[in-house]
């Protein structure tokens, strides 16, 4: 969970790091739009938004659907807490299995060292 | 929060991470004390895997489990839950085991392609260290598999995510 957090913190912050990303969330958090939409609001090329969108998406901050020749971007936040959720749950399900292992690791190791012990103390003898 | 920073710096020795590497992959790790051979063994023999893969707390319990353990073999788990009159069969093939050291396995119960679980044991100084590499079919393979098991969310595991989100909506909602 803590790697997990880590990375997607890292790759929010790097994303909002740029005043036309923070800018492109701003306006899709009124409402979704194109990516010409986008390129003619904040004067930019076409090219010059899509990668902005591009590391937006990469940090789940924005989704993105093409629907015929345009494609819509949406604010991925929502998104993003679903992903982590499942994530988490996820890791806590195999935390789970992993503290009933650790149990029985520990007694198969102790009848291993019974068996050894007994052996040894045979050849002695 | 501090907590959460002690953590971040010096992982729990024993603890259990899990990391999205890529659009279809997650990779679960996790210590255990002992030597690989005893680990993997209770990764292979049905009648010790039965005893930790689903605990008291999944509400679940085995049926059956049969595991035929070699490249090639194949296995069935199933178990009854309160919440399906049905009994709940999980099933796959080995596609390689390497005793000691790797475990490859399908999963084949779902109507789609499911992922595929490669399983490594590495020894170190006596402990074994365990990684789990889940890789789906594709992206939207594993979009559909979260998609499909955020619903029966508990409200404590939403608290608990609540509290883990807090830092990230704030960043966002300063921009």
């Amino acid at each position: 969970m803590v790697q997990y957090t880590g990375a997607v913190l890292d790759a929010s912050f790097a994303a909002l790091s740029d005043a036309t990303r923070r800018g492109v969330l701003e306006q899709l958090g009124r409402t979704e739009a194109s990516i010409t939409d986008l390129a003619e609001k904040f004067h930019m090329t076409l090219t010059g938004m899509k990668k902005h969108v591009g590391v937006l998406e990469q940090a789940g901050l924005v989704t993105t659907e093409k629907v015929g020749r345009v494609r819509t971007c949406r604010l991925g936040l929502r998104g993003l807490e679903e992903e982590a959720a499942w994530v988490e749950r996820y890791r806590q399900r195999w935390a789970a299995r992993f503290d009933e292992l650790d149990k029985l690791v520990e007694e198969l190791k102790h009848e291993e060292l019974k068996h050894k012990e007994k052996a040894d103390g045979r050849k002695k003898r | 929060m501090d907590e959460r920073k002690d953590s971040e710096i010096n992982p729990t020795k024993y603890g259990t991470t899990v990391d999205r590497k890529s659009e279809r992959e997650l990779v679960v790790t996790r210590t255990f004390n002992g030597p690989a051979h005893i680990v993997f063994d209770a990764w292979t023999k049905p009648e010790l895997l039965k005893r930790w893969w689903v605990p008291k707390s999944f509400g679940a319990s085995f049926l059956s489990c049969e595991a035929d353990v070699r490249t090639g073999g194949t296995y069935r788990f199933v178990f009854s839950h309160p919440s399906s009159e049905q009994p709940m069969p999980f099933f796959g093939r080995y596609v390689e085991v390497t005793p000691g050291s790797r475990l490859v396995w399908t999963n084949d119960e779902g109507v789609e392609d499911g992922p595929v679980t490669t399983v490594t044991f590495e020894e170190r100084g006596g402990e074994t260290l365990v990684v789990i590499h889940e890789l789906y079919p594709s992206k939207k393979a594993l979009d559909d598999a979260m998609a499909s098991g955020s619903i029966s969310w508990s409200g404590e595991q939403f608290e608990q995510l609540d509290q883990l989100l807090a830092v990230q909506g704030a960043s966002v909602g300063r921009s």
